[in-house]
């Protein structure tokens, strides 16, 4: 048995992947502490992802706080969206792309082999940048991952279902007409139905590739609060190029640059105090 | 360093799902591979007693068990001429006609037609060859070859209607939809910037065709062509009905002949119990079977050289 | 410099553009043409007789009833054959192995299998049923169609797939599904219209199919249900030599006969009514829009 899948063997986190400490960008050394202190749900060493022989990200190093916005900013093509792809596995999809590294959820690698695919993954909701509602009815597509997961009777679904609208900002919306298709909502209504969609199986992450960026200011403000309110039970892990958007609704920003982490820090203290030229050149514009 | 390559714990149902979908998509493999050997097979017997002057001979006498595949071949390949030499620059400059120079209402209406005329099934074209078109050809325009180009060789001798001429008309119209069609789809592939600079200069709607979407499109036209080609030559039930059933070879398109598939559709109820016309007629299958198969892979290699050229 | 010559070029130009249009106007005249004849020399076949006789011997009273219902029994069981085979097989080359080698080569076949004559598939199955089982059969018959429709469904289930979107795949993989509820209850759903068009073209194509049944289902004369009670006796009994419309047509076309070559258009005008009214409502009803040549 090789080394690598030795570790992978381990359910365990290996000590040595956990005490490598990332550089945080902070106000002080005390928010500094606050940070090292508070859990971190998601936690990534070491990671490398290949497209067959083209590397897309290098070495990313990364912590994902409980119950916060961690914004990933940073030009096209930086590798932003290729990083969030691996917390579900989801680029699994396609042969030709492979990561290696560790990504630590509660403790666990998840991209060990042994890794059950479906539960990572009901534990990961995934917001895509184009709306995508399935071809079904509203109540139907909100419905469709609870299905998958749990036995539920029709009452209890019913409940569920208005519940995960509600907590997507579009019960009210939709309320009269759950029978509609999906596809018949506007562009904002259909991705606050994607987001009922991911939060009714309960996930403990909410992965979101830019999910504003198709759609109008007034549908992109209203779920912008969203994203605000939904921190309250969620992980939020938010791609955005949109840099006013992160500053708005996130704790902690992450800046790509070519497949490299080049910082990574409080959003307040990022944005207006950041450690490394480079963040403070794509932050005011001189590239990008 | 950890690999996660691998598939992980899968499912069992989409292991077999997966498995159930890439059996049925080898059967498409496997009965292609199977028709191949059964065609052999049976047209062993006829192989091992005629060899290869089967293929140039053409003596065809059940009673006395003489046959020979040239009259048959000669058919396929002169209807198949026939059709191609009219319905490719038919079917090109209908196509052009529909991309370029209609209104874009008539081009849709025509193109439907068209389409329409694509979906008719061929024993249909067979029952209008024979009732419809044989006799006009035979009273009307056959002698009106013979009177104003029978000089030429292939116009002369008496007009059967039933006869290769009459043959290749209906399979220039039975391929005449799809070439269209095919050819329609590549021109409209060319990007209209290209057309744009093309036009820039000053020149008319043909000059720009020409020189621009002709080119760009050559290979997927020659690639619709192939196909109709293929098309054209196993074509069965529309030739049956109007090439007559002649062994013979002629030099006149007036004449009477066949062709592979109409020997087969024709005779193999004659042969059901002679073994050895039997295996002849499907030694005739086998030599459809390989010149058919050999024009796809040709078509096939062709359009697949097309694809990569449009990627890079 | 000498300079050319415009007229002579918008001469060419409008040479051209006159020439086009004829050849589109002669495109058309044949098509109407050919729709005219059929429906004017079939329609005066088409009366009550010939929806409730047999194609028996030559007598007074013929008819197609039990060649229409050949037909009918025929394509159904082609359908059964060919339909799930060839949307398996196309979800194989859109949802597991788009690159893979192993699809290469059965798009590659696919391909060549379309192309093969009809005639030839007739053969083949002749020898590998109607000899093993030593009889012609309706049987025999809808496997010849459903060989040809195979490819067919296989190519255009393939093309419909592959234009749902990736993200569509994502978002249902994402939720925790298994692939295979994500292609059955998404991928698929998405391309219900395309997938539902796709295989109404092919079934029509397949009915108006002669050369694969003339040495499989062969023809009949008699009405060949199950000789039995309760609901069976209306199913043919594909085990035996079976009627059909298009091996009729051409027989009775072929024949000497008068009111066999009328019967034969009628059955002409029958078949080419079918199979058009299916072909557009088709593509017009599920808006398929266009997809592999079929």
């Amino acid at each position: 048995m090789s080394e690598a899948s030795a570790l992978a063997e381990k359910p365990q986190a290996d000590e040595t992947v956990l005490k490598h400490r990332i550089e945080v960008t902070a106000r002080s050394s005390e928010s500094q502490i606050e940070f090292e202190n508070l859990p971190s749900k998601i936690v990534v060493r070491n990671l490398d992802f290949f497209y067959g022989k083209h590397q897309a990200l290098y070495d990313n190093n990364l912590d994902i706080k409980e119950n916060r916005v961690t914004a990933i900013i940073g030009p096209s093509g930086c590798g932003k969206s290729t990083h969030i792809r691996v917390y579900n596995r989801i680029y699994e999809l396609y042969r030709e792309q492979k990561a290696t590294g560790s990504i630590l959820v509660d403790g666990r690698n998840i991209l060990s082999p042994n890794e059950n695919l479906i539960k990572l993954r009901k534990n990961m909701g995934m917001i895509f940048q184009k709306p995508t509602p399935f071809p079904m009815s509203v109540y139907d597509n909100v419905a469709y991952g609870l299905k998958l997961h749990y036995r539920i009777k029709k009452s209890e679904m019913k409940d569920r279902v208005e519940q995960a609208l509600k907590g997507a900002a579009l019960w009210d919306e939709v309320k009269n007409g759950l029978n509609k298709s999906g596809l018949a909502l506007s562009g904002g209504q259909q991705q606050r139905l994607c987001i009922a969609r991911a939060i009714a199986v309960e996930p403990d992450v909410i992965l979101m590739d830019e999910p504003a960026s198709a759609l109008d200011p007034v549908a992109t403000s209203k779920i912008e609060e969203l994203i605000t309110e939904l921190r309250e039970k969620f992980t939020i892990v938010l791609v955005t190029h949109n840099m006013q958007q992160a500053a708005r609704v996130s704790d902690y920003t992450a800046f790509f640059y070519e497949g490299y982490i080049i910082e990574f820090g409080e959003t307040k203290q990022l944005f207006t105090k950041p450690a490394k030229k480079q963040t403070e050149d794509y932050i005011t514009g001189r590239f990008g | 360093m950890q690999e996660s390559q691998k598939k992980t714990r899968q499912n069992i149902p989409d292991l077999i799902f997966r498995l159930l979908t890439g059996i049925c998509a080898i059967s498409i493999v496997a009965v292609m591979l199977y028709i191949g050997w059964e065609l052999y097979k049976g047209a062993a017997p006829s192989m091992k007693e005629f060899g290869f002057r089967f293929l140039v001979d053409k003596t065809w006498n059940p009673v006395l068990g003489e046959f020979g595949a040239a009259s048959s071949i000669y058919g396929t390949l002169v209807s198949t001429l026939i059709a191609m030499i009219l319905a490719a620059p038919m079917g090109l400059i209908i196509a052009l006609f529909l991309v370029e120079l209609s209104h874009p209402v008539i081009s849709r209406i025509v193109g439907s037609a068209i389409e329409l005329l694509a979906a008719i099934p061929s024993i249909i074209f067979g029952m209008w060859g024979l009732f419809v078109l044989v006799p006009i050809m035979q009273t009307k325009v056959e002698p009106w070859l013979q009177e104003h180009f029978g000089y030429l060789p292939i116009f002369q001798g008496t007009p059967m209607g039933v006869d290769m001429l009459t043959a290749g008309i209906i399979l220039a119209l039975m391929i005449l939809p799809f070439i269209t069609a095919v050819t329609r789809d590549v021109l409209q592939m060319v990007p209209p910037v290209l057309k744009e600079a093309g036009h820039g200069p000053g020149a008319t709607m043909w000059e720009v065709t020409k020189a621009v979407s002709i080119p760009y499109g050559i290979r997927g036209i020659v690639g619709a062509m192939f196909l109709g080609l293929g098309r054209a030559i196993g074509e069965t039930m529309a030739v049956t009905f109007v090439i007559g059933n002649n062994h013979e070879i002629s030099s006149s398109l007036f004449a009477s002949g066949n062709s592979i598939a109409s020997s087969i559709a024709l005779e193999f109820g004659e042969a059901l119990n002679d073994p050895m016309f039997k295996s002849v007629l499907i030694q005739l299958g086998l030599i459809l079977f390989v010149i058919t198969f050999v024009f796809q892979v040709l078509a096939q290699l062709w359009i697949g050289q097309l694809k990569k050229h449009e990627r890079s | 410099m000498k300079s050319t010559s415009l007229t002579l070029r918008r001469a060419t130009d409008w040479t051209i553009r006159a020439l086009s249009m004829i050849a589109a106007v002669v495109g058309i005249i044949f098509l109407i043409w050919i729709l005219w004849d059929v429906a004017t020399k079939g329609i005066t076949a088409l009366d009550i007789k010939f929806f409730t006789e047999r194609t028996g011997p030559y007598n007074r009273d013929m008819g197609m009833a039990n060649a229409i219902i050949g037909t009918l029994y025929i394509t159904l069981l082609a359908t059964i054959i060919g339909v799930p085979v060839g949307l398996m097989s196309g979800i194989y080359l859109s949802e597991f192995g788009r690159t893979h080698p192993l699809s290469v080569g059965v798009r590659f076949f696919a391909n060549i299998l379309m192309g093969t004559p009809s005639i030839l598939i007739g053969v083949f199955v002749y020898t590998v049923i109607v000899l093993k089982m030593g009889n012609f059969s309706g049987f025999s018959g809808g496997v010849a169609l459903a060989i040809i429709m195979l490819p067919v469904v296989a190519r255009t289930t393939e093309d419909i797939l592959t234009l749902v979107p990736n993200e569509l795949r994502e978002s249902a993989l994402a939720l925790g599904a298994p692939r295979w509820r994500m292609i059955i209850q998404v991928v698929f759903r998405a391309a219900k219209a395309g997938l539902i068009t796709g295989v109404l073209l092919a079934i029509a194509r397949v009915s108006g199919e002669t050369a694969p049944l003339l040495f499989t289902a062969f023809n009949n004369t008699h009405f060949t249900f199950y000789d039995a009670e309760g609901p069976l006796r209306y199913v043919y009994d594909m085990n035996e030599p079976t009627s059909n419309l298009t091996v009729t047509i051409f027989q009775y076309a072929m024949s000497p006969f008068k009111e066999w070559k009328e019967l034969a258009w009628g059955g002409s005008l029958l078949i080419t009514g079918a199979v058009l009214l299916i072909s557009i409502v088709a593509r017009v009803v599920f808006k398929g829009g266009k997809t592999t040549r079929v």
